[in-house]
């Protein structure tokens, strides 16, 4: 009967939290303007989403800025946390505490601070990006060293100096030996980086050229609009995003199964 | 010079300084200067003597307040049934709670808010029950995952030896689970509470006139009045820091990170 | 001049570490021959593996030159010399395969690739691990993750081979394996080992040279049978093999006084000099009581299986004593040794030493007094875990009931003082000798001890003293039982 219960509870809490985005994702489907009477399948909303310029523009400069952020933020966030960990303590100090600060602040206020030192202090123009940029840089980069740094706090400090040992210059021996190694922090680092770039809406508002929109500037303005077209083109949208997550988490996870079973086969080799 | 790994930290040390350290340096001085450039303390004490703005501080701290307690009274049975249920597939379902936070934000409280509308008529009638609705249909994946990270790592030998000693399971949960798991709900507790204060795009998305402290500086930002909103940042950032260091400081783990598992 | 068959020569090595002023090695002088094997021995934090460090290139000396071949190594990198490391847990890349891993030092100086292969394929076969080209490092076991590591050196060809406790991961069989073979591949290549460790045994059993190191400084060079049976001071006689030790002083022509008893001895010093005897346990004769030198009851008898180790109390003395005949606890016995199984050093610096215990909350005790310190404290590394147990550096556990402090500590810092309840031990000036500045004394104690006091005022002989002795000029060093 507990069990029973117990289960149920997380059904339900599953439920909240779906439930709004299937029912949206089958009334992408219909000629429906509102949730309510169902009337009749049409992939309209569709073909809208990906003919209208202004959304596929919008949704294309999202995704760059998303990639590009995180590119720039995966570089810098990956030899930062290299240099702070061979830093003596103080350095290394100073940029562990730094780097926890638009962790733990809101991204309003990061957001904020940005603008007014970039925008109204220095007077650079929204339009050049900079701003936007340079904002979203600083939201994910001190993702991807938190993912980096543990990365290299587990590591044989001798494995480096082995490869100085063996004749290696430490160019060399950091691009052969050491990123090698952290190299599962640097793509959890960008992935994360990716999908809070994906997220944010506060730096972006801050920051954006008027004319440039992510998908969360888009949206919300868009749901103060009354242009049902569109409204219910983002439904479309929605429901592609959603299936998109759904799959990569479903080749990730069976990839991380296989793995896992070829690991358990493997020792159980070396036992026998 | 020769090429060393510690010169590494100088580039990202120099990035940290001018887009981390300086705009807040910026920001304390605009919050205490006029648009005349003088020095003035008027913003500060007009924040803490307007009732509207003091009205708002009021407001967030109870919507804070009740979305975090709605997200914990939620969040907390899922994580412990998940953790405790010895479930093969633990790790697939648990990923189910997860995965909202990687679907943009705006889109799922659209989707929300066509649920909301179509229930309630009018949004515009329940403005409190909407934002701690949208607020924890926003955050509670943040919740789940640090309470679930914290009992899954628990011994289970702790709640063996409880039982061994006499305790019920329901001592068992209230004297030993309950307790040890508090890192877990503290990391949970400042993921959902912080955001509920500022994140007030949920809100206006929601058709809410209501204002919380985030609202406070995009008003600001809107009217180009960059003293008032500094003032408001800088009293924001104080308040985190009060709260992070009350909550314990640094997490072990990334916070938002821990998403990514 | 330089000698021909000088391959590396270090001369006034110093290493002060800036981060917290440590220093770990301490004008540290050493000449290696070409082909040599030389090992450097000692506790761990006794500065071997920095010196080592220093050799590789890792560590730059604070003071010093090193030369290799006659010509320094300061201020090239550990990448542009011709000396190579096996690293204590191997450091083998994880992200490449046995070959890749053999191939990268080779790959660096573009060797051509058919010579790589011929090259790899040959030093797989000198440490019997043909075949595992393609193995991953993951799936090998620790023996053979070691060989590796020891292929991936050889390879390139080094003047010098530098190995830090290469065999410390192994367990003991495989390590005397190891041994055996290391020493074998040593003899047929020819190349220059120099091996650090901090197991006697294994120094003992490997080496040309032997230097034994602690506190960053060299207590003694030499070959492992003078190391053993003519050890340089107290130090070097305690960490190889086991002995007694102690403190005493020349009353005659080649007559000592040591633990409560007159021994004849074949080193002649000055009558009066401050001397150091050393008796190795095996060396002790447990004889009627009356008819050996010193009497004392039988306080513990262990059996070791070839042996049974003896512990005897005489006055407050304590002797070891290996033999193969038993003993009862409690006996009445006389202990007689051997003149020529008595080794007496000069006390040459005069340092005194001493054993305090470790009671039960990890403080020390001498005399039945606290020393004013805890383990932490003096045992670089340790900690003390939330379950109440002490660790060492390596994670050891330390029992107070398994271990000893060697505390040492300098005439000129221990202070003589006339309140009897004062000082940490309390003695009569047995000796007293003018030093043009200063005095120097000899306090017997109520332990049967010698301590050398240096003192610019003038006391009398037979005077009743107590010693004061600061903790902060004490040093202190592990040893276990």
């Amino acid at each position: 009967m507990w069990k029973i219960c117990r289960r149920l509870f997380l059904i339900l809490v599953l439920l909240f939290l779906y439930l709004p985005i299937l029912i949206l994702a089958v009334y992408s489907f219909t000629e429906s303007t509102n949730i309510g009477a169902i009337r009749g399948f049409s992939m309209k909303n569709y073909v809208t989403l990906f003919t209208t310029p202004e959304l596929t523009g919008m949704i294309a400069g999202t995704v760059t800025l998303a990639l590009g952020a995180a590119a720039i933020a995966t570089v810098l966030g990956t030899i930062g946390a290299i240099g702070a960990f061979y830093s003596r303590k103080r350095a290394s100090g100073f940029i562990t505490t730094l780097n926890q600060i638009p962790v733990i602040n809101a991204d309003v206020v990061t957001g904020f601070s940005i603008c007014v030192l970039l925008v109204v202090a220095l007077h650079i123009s929204k339009d050049s990006y900079i701003p936007l940029v340079a904002g979203h840089v600083t939201l994910c980069a001190p993702f991807v060293f938190l993912s980096v740094m543990p990365r290299i706090q587990q590591m044989d400090p001798s494995i480096y100096e082995a490869a100085l040992d063996l004749g290696a210059t430490p160019f060399k021996a950091l691009t052969e030996v050491l990123i090698p190694q952290i190299i599962p922090g640097i793509v959890s680092g960008f992935a994360l980086a990716v999908t809070l770039s994906l997220d944010d809406y506060f730096i972006a508002t801050y920051t954006k050229p008027a004319t440039f929109d992510t998908i969360s500037t888009y949206v919300v303005n868009a749901t103060k609009g009354a242009q049902t077209t569109i409204k219910t083109a983002l439904w479309a949208l929605s429901t592609v995003i959603f299936l998109i997550v759904v799959l990569i988490v479903l080749v990730t996870n069976i990839r991380s199964l296989h793995r896992e079973n070829r690991e358990g086969g493997r020792r159980a080799e070396h036992l026998s | 010079m020769r090429f060393s790994r510690k010169s590494l930290g100088i580039p990202y040390a120099v990035f940290l300084v001018i887009f981390v350290a300086a705009p807040l340096l910026v920001l304390f001085y605009y919050a205490f200067t006029n648009g005349q450039g003088q020095f003035t303390l008027r913003n500060f004490t007009h924040f803490f003597t307007d009732p509207n703005t003091l009205g708002t501080l009021y407001y967030s701290f109870t919507i804070a307040l009740v979305t975090t307690l709605v997200c914990l009274l939620l969040a907390y049975p899922v994580a412990y049934f998940l953790a405790t249920s010895g479930l093969r597939s633990q790790s697939v379902i648990l990923m189910l709670f997860v995965m909202p936070m990687w679907i943009n934000f705006s889109l799922r409280i659209t989707a929300l808010k066509e649920i909301l509308n179509l229930l309630e008529g009018n949004l515009a009638m329940h403005p409190f029950l909407n934002a701690v609705v949208g607020m924890t249909y926003d955050f509670m994946p943040f919740m789940i995952l640090p309470i679930y990270t914290t009992i899954s790592r628990l011994d289970g030998a702790l709640c063996e030896a409880a039982m061994d000693l006499g305790a019920d399971s329901l001592q068992t949960f209230l004297r030993v689970t309950l307790p040890l798991s508090v890192p877990g709900i503290l990391s949970g507790v400042s993921m959902v509470f912080l955001p509920a204060m500022t994140n007030y795009v949920v809100l206006d998305m929601l058709y809410n006139s209501t204002y919380i402290m985030g609202s406070l500086i995009g008003s600001y930002f809107a009217a180009y009045n960059w003293h008032g909103g500094s003032m408001i940042s800088l009293i924001l950032l104080a308040m985190i820091c009060i709260f992070t260091l009350l909550t314990g400081g640094e997490e072990d783990e990334p916070g938002r990170g821990g998403a990514l598992l | 001049m330089q000698n021909k068959d000088t391959i590396i020569e270090l001369k006034g090595i110093s290493k002060i570490f800036e981060d917290d002023g440590f220093k770990a090695v301490d004008n540290f002088n050493l000449e290696v021959k070409r082909g040599e094997f030389v090992t450097f021995l000692g506790p761990s934090g006794c500065g071997k593996t920095t010196t080592l460090r220093m050799i590789a290139g890792f560590d730059v000396p604070t003071e010093g030159d090193i030369l290799l071949n006659g010509k320094s190594l300061i201020g090239l990198p550990p990448y542009k010399r011709p000396i190579n490391t096996v690293f204590q847990r191997y450091a083998l890349f994880p992200h490449m395969n046995v070959y890749d891993n053999i191939a990268f030092g080779l790959r660096q100086n573009k060797t051509p690739k058919d010579v790589i292969g011929r090259k790899v394929g040959r030093v797989l076969e000198l440490v019997d691990l043909e075949g595992f080209e393609h193995r991953k490092i993951q799936t090998l076991s620790g023996g053979q993750q070691q060989r590796i590591a020891i292929a991936r050196a050889l390879v390139n060809e080094p003047e010098i081979l530098l190995l830090d406790e290469p065999l410390g991961a192994l367990d003991l069989k495989m390590r005397k394996e190891m041994q055996l073979e290391l020493k074998d591949m040593h003899d047929k290549l020819g190349i220059t080992f120099i091996y650090v460790t901090h197991d006697q045994e294994e120094a003992l059993t490997m080496s040309d040279k032997i230097v034994v190191m602690s506190e960053g400084r060299t207590q003694q060079i030499g070959t492992p049978e003078d190391i053993y049976n003519e050890p340089a001071n107290a130090f070097v006689a305690d960490f190889i093999g086991e002995s007694n030790i102690f403190n005493g002083m020349m009353t005659g022509h080649l007559k000592a006084r040591f633990c409560g008893g007159e021994f004849v001895c074949v080193d002649d010093f000055e009558e009066g000099t401050h001397i150091t005897a050393v008796v190795r346990p095996e060396d002790v004769e447990i004889v009627a009581p009356g008819a050996g030198t010193i009497n004392g009851i039988v306080d513990s008898v262990i059996f070791k299986g070839i042996h049974y180790e003896i512990t005897v109390l005489s006055g407050k003395n304590e002797i070891v004593i290996q033999t193969v005949h038993n003993a009862r606890v409690g006996d009445h016995v006389g202990l007689r040794v051997d003149p020529e199984n008595i080794h007496i050093m000069l006390a040459e610096d005069h340092t005194n030493l001493f054993f305090a215990d470790v009671n039960r909350d990890f403080r020390l005790e001498y005399n039945g007094h606290h020393i004013d310190t805890s383990l932490t404290r003096i045992i670089k590394g340790s900690k003390r875990k939330e379950d109440g147990t002490v660790v060492d550096g390596n994670g050891d556990i330390l029992e107070p009931d398994r271990v000893r402090i060697l505390v040492s500590i300098q005439p000129d810092d221990i202070e003589m003082t006339d309140d009897q309840d004062a000082g940490l031990i309390q003695g009569t000036i047995s000796n007293l000798i003018y030093k043009g500045d200063h005095y120097s004394y000899i306090i017997h104690t109520e332990l049967e001890q010698d301590f050398v006091v240096d003192d610019e005022y003038l006391w009398n002989m037979g005077d009743r003293v107590s010693l004061l002795m600061p903790v902060d000029k004490m040093t202190f060093t592990l040893k276990r039982k």
